[in-house]
């Protein structure tokens, strides 16, 4: 009965917490609010008129949704990398970041499963997909593999924070036995549900632009150059404006998993541009639309452009441990990066498996209005959501918010 | 469904050549000239299609629904006309004495909804389906169509063969095509597509223009139709998440429109360009619509859904060619049971050097091209 009482006591609380708040936190949540309000009235106009309203056509049947979904698998996945040495290497620096991570990973997340939702041309009838009522083509589809990697992945990250926070919440030290084990767990899940995103485009026969088996790593090593890289950014503006202690050693130790990451992830671009330009074959004519267009269709250019010096910057300068170890260089470094990244494992990756098409037409694609609308405001949900989970358990962590026995 | 491969094997003892064309080319620049040979102008293209649709096209959905010019009479008449829809909706739901018709169209959409996906479904459920449709569609138009739900007979595996000789370009089999299988008229939806391709330069699909608007034939060129191939070991059947799209045992790629989610998967999956997707509701005027329906072929779609190419079920299983064939004004489509030692198609593949498209694939395509 007690617990249901600490648990009673735990929502009122925290619900007392994300209610109230400074005046910029107000204006901050009032602002993604109407964002998101925005973003359900585009979607409106979508279930009502249907997909066409859209950018996507016969021959580009995926677009800007799935290219969020894709990159934010990879940010959903980054969470690990806080969390593997906090509990299992009692890496003491990263404890403070893991919670916030972890946050993270369960933002990501829902905008992954709102990303697929909006997708979808039968919305109504998702409940085909659920297993027991519907019909689930396990193992055969690597779609039905990721939405039990995602949905468990999501489970996970809920429940090892919400214990941890339960504990503190009432004042007690958290259980090593209970969580460690789960910690492992989110581990290796985190490979998977990335390596598994991967596998649905990799396995397409039909499609030469994914069919390489590089997809798969490229896709770990650019999340986990991501991934971080958003972490670190969150941190810092949760240092400049909450009282929660978070060290710069923190902060340079992320650095290094972001520097790493995105090292690998160059050598294998270089890789894949070795493969394509040094004897190109029938296969590498998207790559060729790519980086430098095809018959005169070049509506991809300036952001892949834009996205491989950014991409390139940020790893040379985050390489000399002088600039990186800047703070303020760091923050810049990260986010070209995270833009960067998101461009190529967005669009860069999702649009030319496209085009050319399967009989080598070239139609191409741009996101309409309604598109843009409903995107930033998944991205609004997102953000809503992070802040409410970080500002509950930054109270609960610096120990304002304990559970008062009445 | 038999014991279908799922991976690919080397078919070693067969005669068969691929020819080059879909895979072999390292050519990677040069114009498509895909409009060369066009009757008119660009210009002039462009100026009849902008007082066609005006500026209809620069403006997107959003747009289109909210700037619209109205006075305040036409406002204030669609304002009272939405008003009545909504009371009338609040009133058929709540009122217990509400007619017998709309009573039952609502039983109707109840079951529609939570019906299970036909390929499961007993020969009991799929009349039970087909009835309500057939239902449903004689209580909201006022005309009753035909619908059937024939399974597959024993023996019967269908394939098909393309003659590149003959065919000329005409598209008759395209407009037929359209006709008989009820496809949206506003996007133009098109199951199958006619490559133009330049005379001695091979099969060029990169340079081919499967969307031509002149008199064909046109010199110097050769035409070869793609559509969907109903691979024996189809890579869409695999990635759908819900089972919505099967192969039937006469060898049929089918999809159950109602149990389709709409996530395009296997249109990524296709290498053959063989699915469409209706990205808003599709439109056929009453008229043309052909009410000879089968469940898995020609009904009527629903936004939001697959459909492809079924080889005409509603027509291949009462023993008829397809509407393409029929319709092929050259005999350069030829159709037929590939189990009947006597059928034409089985003499083609006897007596033909026949082909497939992009056969390194392993997706064994049931559609075969040749030339005389």
């Amino acid at each position: 009965m007690r617990r249901f009482k600490v648990l009673k006591g735990l929502i009122i609380d925290s619900l007392d917490t994300i209610t109230q708040g400074s005046k910029k936190y107000h204006i901050w949540m009032g602002f993604l609010t109407l964002v998101m309000l925005i973003g359900m009235y585009c979607y409106s106009i979508q279930i009502e008129h249907g997909l066409s309203v859209t950018g996507m056509s016969d021959r580009v049947s995926w677009g800007l949704y799935i290219s969020n979904f894709t990159f934010l698998v990879g940010v959903a996945a980054a969470a690990v990398m806080l969390v593997m040495p906090t509990y299992v290497l009692k890496d003491i620096d990263f404890k403070q970041a893991v919670l916030i991570g972890e946050g993270l990973a369960v933002a990501a997340l829902i905008m992954c499963l709102a990303f697929v939702v909006a997708d979808m041309g039968g919305p109504s009838v998702l409940w085909h997909m659920i297993p027991g009522i519907g019909v689930f083509n396990f193992p055969n589809s690597m779609l039905t593999w990721d939405v039990i990697v995602l949905n468990g992945y999501l489970f996970i990250n809920i429940s090892i924070p919400f214990y941890i926070l339960f504990r503190r919440y009432q004042g007690k030290v958290p259980n090593p036995k209970i969580y460690v084990p789960g910690a492992i767990l989110s581990v290796f899940w985190a490979v998977g549900i990335h390596l598994v995103t991967a596998f649905l485009y990799q396995g397409l026969q039909a499609r030469p632009f994914w069919n390489n088996a590089l997809l798969g790593p490229r896709f770990l090593a650019s999340a986990f150059a991501a991934g971080p890289a958003l972490i670190i950014l969150v941190l810092a503006i949760i240092r400049g404006f909450t009282e929660f202690k978070i060290e710069d050693k923190t902060i340079k130790k992320i650095s290094m998993i972001v520097t790493v990451a995105a090292q690998i992830n160059l050598i294998m671009l270089v890789s894949e541009l070795f493969k394509e330009f040094y004897a190109p074959t029938h296969h590498s004519e998207s790559a060729y639309y790519l980086f430098f267009g095809l018959h005169g269709k070049t509506a991809l250019l300036p952001w892949i452009w834009t996205a491989i010096p950014l991409n390139v910057l940020a790893t040379i300068m985050l390489t000399f441990g002088k600039l990186r170890n800047n703070l303020k260089v760091l923050y810049f470094c990260c986010f070209i990066l995270f833009v960067a990244i998101w461009i190529e494992k967005g669009f860069g990756l999702i649009v030319p498996g496209f085009i050319p098409g399967p009989y080598g037409k070239i139609v191409e694609y741009m996101p309409t209005g309604i598109e843009i609308g409903v995107t930033i405001g998944i991205w609004a949900l997102g953000a809503f959501i992070f802040t409410i989970l970080a500002k509950t358990a930054i109270k609960i962590e610096t120990g304002k918010l304990r559970f008062k026995a009445k | 469904m038999s014991d279908n491969k799922k991976w690919f094997s080397l078919n070693l003892n067969s005669a068969k050549k691929e020819s080059s064309g879909s895979c072999s080319c390292g050519k990677t620049s040069g114009g498509c000239g895909s409009h060369a040979k066009s009757q008119i102008s660009d210009e002039e293209f462009d100026n009849a299609v902008d007082t066609a649709i005006g500026d209809e096209r620069k403006r997107d959905g959003f747009d289109q629904v909210f700037d619209v010019q109205m006075d305040r009479r036409t406002a204030f008449r669609k304002l009272t006309a939405s008003l009545l829809i909504g009371a009338g909706a609040v009133s058929t739901s709540c009122s217990i004495t509400t007619g017998e018709e709309s009573k039952e169209k609502a039983q109707i959409d109840w079951e529609e909804q939570f019906k299970g996906n036909y390929k499961l479904m007993t020969n009991d459920e799929k009349k039970g389906t087909v009835d309500r449709l057939v239902r449903s569609y004689q209580l909201r138009t006022g005309k009753t169509i035909s619908m059937t739900s024939e399974n597959a007979e024993e023996d019967v595996l269908f394939g098909y063969a393309f003659n590149i000789s003959k065919c000329q370009g005409y598209m008759d089999c395209v407009s037929a095509c359209v006709e008989e299988n009820n496809q949206d008229r506003n996007s133009q939806m098109q199951y199958i597509r006619i490559h133009e391709m330049k005379d001695g330069e091979g099969f060029k699909f990169d340079e081919a223009d499967d969307n031509y608007y002149h008199e064909v034939p046109a010199e110097g060129h050769f035409y070869m139709g793609t559509q969907c191939f109903h691979c024996d070991n189809p890579p869409c059947v695999e990635v759908c998440p819900v089972q919505a799209t099967w192969r039937e045992d006469d060898g049929l790629v089918v999809i159950d429109y109602d149990w389709c989610v709409g996530c395009r998967y296997c249109m990524a999956a296709c290498p053959y360009d063989g699915r469409r997707f209706n990205w808003s509701t599709p439109e056929v005027p009453e008229k043309e619509i052909n009410k000879n329906q089968h469940y898995l072929g020609n009904r009527m779609r629903k936004k939001g859904v697959m459909e492809k190419c079924t080889f005409c079920v509603q027509r291949s299983r009462k023993g008829q060619n397809p509407a393409c064939v029929d319709a092929c004004p050259t005999g350069a489509r030829i159709f037929g049971n590939l189990l009947d030692p006597n059928s034409t198609i089985r003499w083609v593949l006897e007596n033909k050097k026949v082909f497939r498209l992009k056969e390194d694939l392993g997706t064994e395509p049931k559609f075969w091209y040749f030339m005389d």
